[in-house]
C-alpha cells in the first residue's frame, strides 16, 4: 500500500485509515454525517492526492487527446477544463477524467487512482503520435477545498482572484507563499470550491496553511466516506461503481461527453449504440419503503423479474432519504417509474427520480 | 476504548447483560465506531426462537450494512424503541440507551462461555 505524503497527519487528526485503490487514506475523521454537512454548509478539505496526473506535451498533444478521449478537447481554451471519458474498443469506458488545457501544446489529464496503471498502459499503447506523456502521479499532491465558504477561506492565502474564476477553469498562482500552485475551480461534491495541485515537497506547508486559513469558519478534514455521499447526492458517476470497462457512456447518461461528430478511435461503435439504442440506462432512484440500497443489489419489477442492478447507494445525509443509482431496462428508466430493490430477500419499493438529488451550490 | 468490565462479549462485537434468564444485547463501542453513523437497526425476528449465532437483525450505517448475530439461544422479546426513532443513540451510548434487543435465554449456562471484557479487549487489540 502506498502512503500519501500526509497519511501520518491524517492519522494524527483522528482519521480512520483504510486501503483505498492501494493508498493509505482517511475514510472519516469525526463521522460521515458531520463531515458531509460541514461541506454542504461551510467548508471542508479533502486530501485526494491518490488521484493520477498525466502531462501531455508536444505539437501532437491535442491530436492525441482528441483520439483517445470521447469529449471534444478542441473546444478547450487555455485555462479551461473538460470532463471526458477514455472509451475502450468494446464500447465501454477505460476511465473518466478531467482534461486541463495549459496551451495548445500542453495538457494535464487527471485520472482515477484505481486506474492509474491501466490508463497509463492504455494511453501509451494508443500513442502513435509524437505527443510526450509523463506520469506525475507520484510527485503531486491534491487537496479539494469544498463548500460555500471555500472561496473566503482560500482567498486569505492566495492573490489569485478566486471570486472571478468560472467553474471548470484553472489558474496558476501563489498560494501559501508557494509559487506556481495550480488552482482549479472544480470538485466532486456540488458544494462549490477548488482543487489545489501542489508538488509533494510543498504539500505539508499548503495543507497547514489551508487548515489555518479556515480556522475561523471551522474548516474540517473530510474523508472518503463523505466524499462518496456528497458526490452521490449530485449523481456524479464513480468509476468502478456506476461506470466501468463494460458500461457504455450512452447507458451511463454520459452522451454529453461523447461527441459523435469527433473522430476518437472507437467512435463508430458509439455511433452504432446511439443509432440502435442501448438496452439499459443508468437511473437515479429514491426508496419509498425503508431500506438502504447498496452496490450490486438486484433491481426487480413488481412481478419480481430482474430488471437491473444497483451501482451506488447510501442514506443521503442532506435529505435523510435512501438514494441510489443503478442500471435498469429502458422500460423502467423514465422518471417516476416504480422499481423494487431486493434487500435481504425483501422487495423494497423505490421510484426513479431526476438528478441531482440535492441542488448544487455551484 | 470503552469496554465495561461487568458485561460479556462476542467475537461479533456484541455485548450481553444477563438478569435472570433475560439478556439485553447491544453492539460494542468498537463496533459502533467501525460502522460509523448508524441510520437504522432492523429486527424482524421478535417473537422468534433462534439458535446462538443466528442472524436476528441488521444494522445499517451510512457507509455499510452489517448482520446482527444472536449471542445466546432463545426467544427475541423486544427491540429498543428508542433506537427505532433515534438510531444515532447506538453511536452515542452503545452500552446504555443504545441497547438493541432483549431476549429470553434458553441456555443460561452458555452466558458464562462468552468473552470477558479482558478477552474482548484482546480480540480488538
Amino acid at each position: 500500500m502506498k502512503k500519501l505524503i500526509l497519511s501520518d497527519i491524517h492519522e494524527k487528526l483522528g482519521g480512520k485509515m483504510v486501503d483505498f485503490a492501494g493508498y493509505y487514506m482517511p475514510v472519516q475523521y469525526d463521522g460521515v454525517k458531520v463531515e458531509h454537512t460541514n461541506v454542504r454548509e461551510n467548508v471542508g478539505v479533502f486530501d485526494v492526492s491518490h488521484m493520477g496526473e498525466f502531462v501531455v506535451t508536444g505539437e501532437d498533444a491535442i491530436a492525441f487527446i482528441q483520439k483517445t478521449t470521447s469529449n471534444d478537447p478542441s473546444l478547450l481554451m487555455d485555462g479551461q477544463i473538460q470532463y471526458s471519458c477514455i472509451p475502450n474498443d468494446d464500447g465501454g469506458i477505460v476511465d473518466d477524467l478531467l482534461i486541463y488545457r495549459f496551451s495548445a501544446n500542453k495538457f494535464l489529464l487527471v485520472v482515477n487512482a484505481s486506474n492509474i496503471e491501466k490508463d497509463w498502459a492504455w494511453l501509451n499503447s494508443k500513442n502513435d503520435t509524437s505527443a510526450d506523456l509523463r506520469n506525475m502521479s507520484d510527485f503531486w499532491s491534491l487537496f479539494a477545498i469544498q463548500g460555500p465558504n471555500a472561496t473566503k477561506v482560500l482567498q486569505r492565502i492566495t492573490d489569485v482572484e478566486l471570486g472571478k474564476m468560472k467553474y471548470y477553469t484553472f489558474q496558476r498562482g501563489k498560494l501559501a507563499e508557494v509559487k506556481d500552485v495550480l488552482i482549479s475551480a472544480t470538485g466532486y461534491t456540488g458544494a462549490g470550491g477548488f482543487e489545489i495541485y501542489v508538488k509533494n515537497d510543498d504539500a505539508l506547508k499548503v495543507w497547514e496553511a489551508i487548515m489555518k486559513a479556515g480556522e475561523l469558519e471551522g474548516i474540517k478534514p473530510t474523508g472518503l466516506a463523505a466524499r462518496d455521499t456528497l458526490r452521490l447526492e449530485m449523481g456524479y458517476a464513480l468509476y468502478g461503481n456506476d461506470i466501468d470497462d463494460t458500461t457504455s457512456p450512452m447507458e451511463a447518461k454520459l452522451g454529453w461527453v461523447t461527441k459523435l461528430s469527433t473522430d476518437f478511435s472507437s467512435v463508430e461503435l458509439f455511433r452504432k449504440q446511439k443509432e440502435n439504442g442501448v438496452a439499459t440506462k443508468l437511473v437515479a432512484f429514491e426508496l419509498i419503503d425503508r431500506g438502504i440500497p447498496r452496490k450490486d443489489y438486484v433491481i426487480v419489477s413488481e412481478n419480481d423479474e430482474t430488471i437491473g442492478r444497483v451501482t451506488s447507494g447510501t442514506m443521503s445525509p442532506t435529505l435523510n432519504k435512501a438514494i441510489g443509482m443503478g442500471y435498469v431496462e429502458n422500460d423502467f428508466s423514465k422518471v417516476d417509474s416504480e422499481i423494487y430493490i431486493k434487500i435481504r430477500e425483501k422487495k423494497i419499493k423505490a421510484k426513479v427520480v431526476r438528478l441531482p438529488f440535492v441542488s448544487p451550490g455551484v | 476504548m470503552n469496554i465495561p468490565a461487568e458485561l460479556k462479549y462476542t467475537k461479533d462485537h456484541e455485548w450481553v447483560k444477563l438478569e435472570g434468564d433475560v439478556a439485553t444485547i447491544g453492539i460494542t463501542d468498537f463496533a459502533q465506531g467501525e460502522l460509523g453513523d448508524i441510520v437504522y437497526v432492523e429486527v424482524e425476528t421478535i417473537g422468534e426462537t433462534l439458535e446462538a449465532e443466528e442472524v436476528f437483525g441488521t444494522v445499517e450505517a451510512v457507509k455499510t450494512v452489517s448482520d446482527l448475530f444472536l449471542p445466546l439461544p432463545g426467544e427475541v422479546l423486544e427491540l429498543n424503541t428508542t433506537i427505532e426513532d433515534a438510531p444515532e443513540t447506538v453511536n452515542e451510548d452503545p452500552y446504555g440507551e443504545g441497547w438493541m434487543i432483549k431476549m429470553k435465554v434458553s441456555d443460561v449456562a452458555a452466558f458464562e462461555a462468552l468473552l470477558s471484557a479482558d478477552d474482548y479487549k484482546e480480540l480488538i487489540a
